[in-house]
């Protein structure tokens, strides 16, 4: 039988506000345990919320930018339930009636572009941070963090439309690179400011009713989210085949044995009993300050595609890959400042410096590499004053120093040899050296000639000019 | 309006109250007569009406994105029951 | 007379007079409690070094402006820092808060001396004191009655003479009720009037702070200082704040008084309804327009209240958990079992009651019957008010259906004690402010006016509380203490 996967995922985001959702508190992520905290996001007796307008403000500039309705009216409710980590054992959170809804992002998996529908977006607070010894099952004990306690979320659900790991993972680039370039999170994942829950089922095809539906947690990286509906997909197929029964329910990714897991938390059935908060006014929306907003969102990553794909005559790939986050086309854009050609550039930025960030794991905002130094470089190139391969090297330390490239070829002594005179002189030398060779040249043997390179090359620690190497060798072998 | 001993201990977890036995009944009862009292709601006919959830005609209360120095953290784990490394204890969760 | 005899007023002038000190105004309060406290047990914390100090801090000072040198109390929900703020509860015992709720921290700033903290039912749930967690507290005109409550140790503390005035709060009643059971004015403002930040929640769309005097003039000094826009309560509005003693005159010529009908049906004692006719006589004496009207969803308050304000309180006190303050169950063996035992241990019997009560109406299924159903109601009842407002400056009522009942008398049923609050709680739907003033005595016992205005028009409460209190002499009279202790 062929299945169709169905999936839908929800993903919490941080807003990156300077204080907290409800209260002063900073937002900042890695502080000391309960250093970020006062009695309001410790949920201590008599303390009330009160709203942080550029969490509104983000909420809805990420909405524009995920091309949903704003609300003109919402409000916030209490969502109950009792955890360690959750203070006031409710979570303030937006039930029936979100800030955005409605909206969609397009992707492109394989050549085949598609459109993904987005139900709602909603504000929350974030929970603190529990912190076993162990797992969560064998730790005799747990401590509580509440620095994440009251952090800014939106809550992105998208409809079911996703139907292989592939385009969630898709879905998931696009939205996190639309979110960096509303300038409204950080979207790292690696630190929980983006965050995956991903719910899965499959079906036959043709059929019209969903399968049963399961949900990953604890998706902490691109890959992880590919990971864990493959397999899970995999487990569903499976199960259906040998005609198990599948049961609803929630499961977390175990990511160093690659499986997801059952959590098999209580079977008791979750009633959040959401009502609206009383301690926080609701809001109304104006068209006027939605339009502010809208005036004053960036570039968006479609529109900078079309530009650079425009203005410097790139392919859609290597647009894309540019525009992926706002950090790497700000790189690109202030390259071409100082240099002409954006494929040069963006050959560069694709293979050489994406090739050392990975190999650092870094991403572009940590690199070292200044924009102009680049377009230096590439004109160092340009004015034969370096050689490609050289280029290579000097990009090496232009990346671990941050130096500029002129700096560095002169303080290593890298520049080319393009002076006739000396490389005549080298020439000859290596000439009356190695007699043999220029035999064998002479007898015919033309692939010699590679040799006597090699030579020329070796004497001058590979920076002499090899077309004018090639040149002169010429010259002097045929007198 | 009578409420069943069952829905009294649904309503006791969900609400994380542990009952004694004797306690379950006693709270039966009172439940029961107070949701039988709060049935004359339903006499009136509320079709139409909205629902009052805030009584104010206030709307968009904010404050302005500042930082503000957090509580000392002696002082906010102060009247915790059990401290370890500067966080609050608990016992384990399953 | 005793310093501790006089009013805020009074008290002011004295010291504005150079004839008494804040020490020696704080050391005869002290020396009142002293000798009353065994038989009232208004306080479960009393600071007298605390007080002896701020005074002496006060004297040093020299001038004496504001509240300088006034002693009060705050009900034990609002947080003092420093200072153990317990809601009566066993789950708060030993909860000593770092920071002041923004009354109190207004109190202090303008000079105020605070005592101590006041008895109340746990956290605020009740309608006697009885349900405290740790003593009830006694009706200062028979000890064998209640105060009321559930601020009933503030509005004792005043009326026996040991504060000259002291906050409470009011949900559904809670400083109206008791004010009239002891005879001492009583005020809730207008729901968003003055700020609950750090005044822990009871039933947040309804609680407001009150206050309670024994001179209408004195509660006007002190909302003037309480009041007013909180960046830290989002409820707390930004509105210009009046000067409320300038509503103090003796005018209520014109004045439309509404007096409701639904107020004065079966279920109230006749005593209380002459009282309260013979007070609304007086306002036309005084040349006021009095008539009857209709607020024809009444009946329907004190339904809608026991769902609204429940179910808020299970999510408001879900908090105390045993993880950051407070009690904990140190026997459980995960934290389900903390949770559960450490609420059920930490909390009393009406507490609890009230938390299941609110859970059950929140909860999938029901929502819709009864929360939803309950909201609906409210927007009823605060039209009949709308309506009523329209024509009226004012409404006049009596504040509860009898006066103060017997201690244990009224345990066991809830119901016959919810209907303390049944002339209450409609002002607390609305929002709107209400207070509550002596108009008589009843056997002995206090008689208490119920005034209710239009949202935040205070004033007018003010203006016709002030004119009636110029025209008799009920806030004047004494309680003797007397009664058998039981």
């Amino acid at each position: 039988m062929n299945f169709e996967t169905v999936i839908g995922l929800e993903i919490h985001v941080e807003l990156k506000t300077r204080s907290k959702i409800f209260c002063s508190c900073s937002n900042e992520f890695g502080a000391e345990p309960n250093t970020n905290v006062c009695p309001i996001c410790s949920g201590f007796p008599g303390m009330l919320p009160v709203l942080n307008q550029q969490v509104v403000e983000y909420a809805i500039k990420a909405g524009l930018a995920l091309n949903c309705e704003i609300a003109d009216y919402c409000k916030f409710d209490r969502k109950n339930y009792f955890y360690p980590d959750l203070p006031k054992a409710y979570q303030i959170s937006q039930f029936d009636l979100p800030i955005c809804k409605k909206g969609y992002l397009d992707i492109e998996v394989d050549g085949v572009k598609k459109r993904i529908g987005i139900t709602r977006a909603h504000l929350e607070e974030d929970a603190g941070k529990l912190v076993h010894q162990g797992t969560i099952s064998s730790t005799p004990f747990s401590l509580v963090d509440l620095n994440r306690s009251g952090v800014p979320l939106l809550e992105i659900v998208s409809e079911p439309d996703l139907r292989s790991s592939k385009e969630a993972r898709a879905y998931m680039e696009k939205l996190r690179s639309l979110l960096l370039f509303a300038g409204v999170s950080d979207c790292k994942m690696e630190e929980g400011s983006l965050r995956c829950d991903a719910n899965v089922s499959v079906r036959p095809y043709g059929q019209k009713t969903l399968g049963t539906r399961t949900e990953i947690k604890n998706l902490n990286s691109f890959r992880a989210v590919e990971k864990a509906i493959d397999f899970e997909v995999q487990r569903h197929i499976e199960a259906i085949e040998d005609g198990e029964e599948l049961i609803q329910e929630t499961r977390t990714w175990e990511e160093d044995q690659q499986i997801t897991r059952s959590m098999r938390s209580k079977e008791e059935a979750h009633d959040y009993r959401y009502f609206p908060d009383p301690d926080l006014p609701p809001l109304r929306i104006s068209r006027e300050w939605v339009n502010d907003l809208r005036l004053s969102m960036p570039e968006m990553p479609e529109q900078a595609r079309e530009r650079i794909m425009d203005q410097f005559g790139l392919s859609a790939y290597d647009a894309g890959l540019l525009t992926l986050s706002p950090d790497l086309l700000a790189f690109f854009d202030e390259c071409t400042h100082y240099y002409h050609d954006g494929k040069i550039i963006a050959n560069w930025m694709m293979g050489e410096m994406s090739k050392l960030l990975n190999q650092k794991n870094l991403d572009i905002g940590q690199c070292r590499i200044r924009p102009a130094h680049m377009a230096e470089m590439l004109n160092l190139i340009d004015q034969g004053r370096i050689s490609g391969k050289m280029a290579k090297e000097v990009f090496q330390v232009m990346f671990d120093t941050g130096s500029s490239p002129e700096a560095i070829i002169k303080e290593r002594g890298m520049e080319q040899i393009s002076d006739e005179a000396t490389l005549e002189k080298i020439i000859l030398e290596v000439i009356a050296n190695n007699p043999g060779a220029v035999e064998d040249y002479r007898n015919g043997k033309k692939k010699a000639t590679g040799f006597l390179v090699g030579q020329v090359m070796q004497a001058t620690r590979g920076q002499a000019n090899p077309a004018l190497v090639n040149q002169i060798l010429a010259r002097k072998l045929n007198s | 309006m009578t409420i069943s001993i069952k829905e009294v201990e649904h309503v006791a977890v969900l609400a994380r109250l542990q009952l004694k036995e004797n306690e379950k009944e006693k709270y039966a009862r009172h439940m029961g007569s107070v949701l039988q009292y709060v049935d004359k709601l339903n006499q009136l006919d509320t079709e139409g009406v909205e629902p009052l959830d805030h009584i104010l005609p206030v709307f968009n209360v904010f404050r302005e994105d500042q930082v503000k120095p957090a509580s000392n953290r002696e002082e906010i784990l102060a009247n915790a029951p059990l401290v370890e490394a500067g966080q609050y204890k608990v016992p384990k969760i399953i | 007379m005793e310093l501790y005899e006089l009013t805020l007023r009074e008290l002011q002038q004295v010291l504005h007079k150079g004839e008494a000190s804040a020490t020696d105004i704080t050391k005869s309060v002290l020396g009142r409690i002293h000798e009353v406290e065994e038989k009232i047990k208004a306080f479960i914390t009393l600071d007298e070094e605390g007080a002896i100090n701020q005074a002496q801090q006060c004297d040093a000072r020299g001038a004496y402006s504001g509240l300088d040198g006034i002693p009060y109390g705050l009900k034990d929900l609002i947080c003092s820092q420093g200072m153990k703020t317990t809601c009566a509860s066993r789950m708060l015992e030993n909860f000593v808060p770092f920071y002041d709720a923004t009354v109190a921290a207004r109190l202090k700033a303008a000079g105020g001396i605070l005592l101590g903290k006041l008895n109340l039912d746990e956290f605020a749930m009740g309608s006697s004191t009885e349900q405290s967690a740790f003593f009830p507290t006694r009706n200062p005109w028979d000890l064998t009655r209640v105060p009321g409550g559930s601020s009933g140790g503030s509005a004792a503390a005043v009326a026996a003479r040991e504060l000259p005035f002291a906050l409470g709060t009011d949900t559904g009643g809670s400083t109206r009720q008791p004010a009239s059971y002891c005879g001492v004015i009583g005020f809730k403002p207008t729901y968003g009037r003055v700020s609950r930040y750090g005044v822990v929640a009871y039933a947040s769309s309804l609680d407001q702070v009150g206050v309670f005097s024994r001179e209408v003039g004195d509660c006007a000094q002190v909302l003037n200082i309480i009041a007013g826009k909180d960046p830290l309560d989002s409820t707390c509005v930004e509105l210009e704040k009046p000067d409320f003693t300038s509503f103090l005159k003796d005018d209520v010529k014109d004045l439309k008084i509404a007096y409701p009908r639904e107020y004065f049906q079966k279920g109230i004692d006749s005593g209380v309804k002459d009282t309260v006719k013979q007070a609304l006589l007086k306002y036309e004496e005084l040349g006021a327009i009095v008539e009857e009207v209709s607020l024809p969803h009444s009946e329907y308050a004190l339904p809608t209240y026991y769902l609204v304000a429940p179910a808020e309180a299970s999510a408001n006190l879900a908090r105390f958990d045993g993880v950051r303050y407070g009690f904990r169950d140190f026997q459980a063996e995960n934290v389900v079992g903390m949770f559960s035992s450490t609420r059920a241990e930490g909390f009393g019997d009406e507490v609890k009651m009230r938390i299941m009560l609110g859970t059950y109406a929140l909860s999938s299924g029901y929502y819709d019957a009864y929360y939803l159903k309950a909201l609906k109601v409210r927007r009823l009842i605060k039209e009949d008010f709308d309506n009523v407002f329209a024509k009226f400056d004012l409404i006049v009522a009596p504040t509860t259906p009898t006066t103060a009942f017997k201690l244990g008398e009224q345990v066991g049923d809830p119901l016959t004690l919810y209907m303390n609050d049944i002339l209450t709680v409609p002002v607390n739907m609305a929002g709107l402010p209400g207070m509550s003033i002596p108009c008589g005595f009843l056997e002995g016992m206090p008689v208490g006016l119920q005034l209710i205005g239009r949202a935040f028009d205070e004033g007018t409460l003010l203006r016709a509380a002030y004119a009636f209190e110029q025209h008799s002499d009920y806030h004047q009279a004494k309680p003797d203490l007397g009664g058998e202790l039981i």
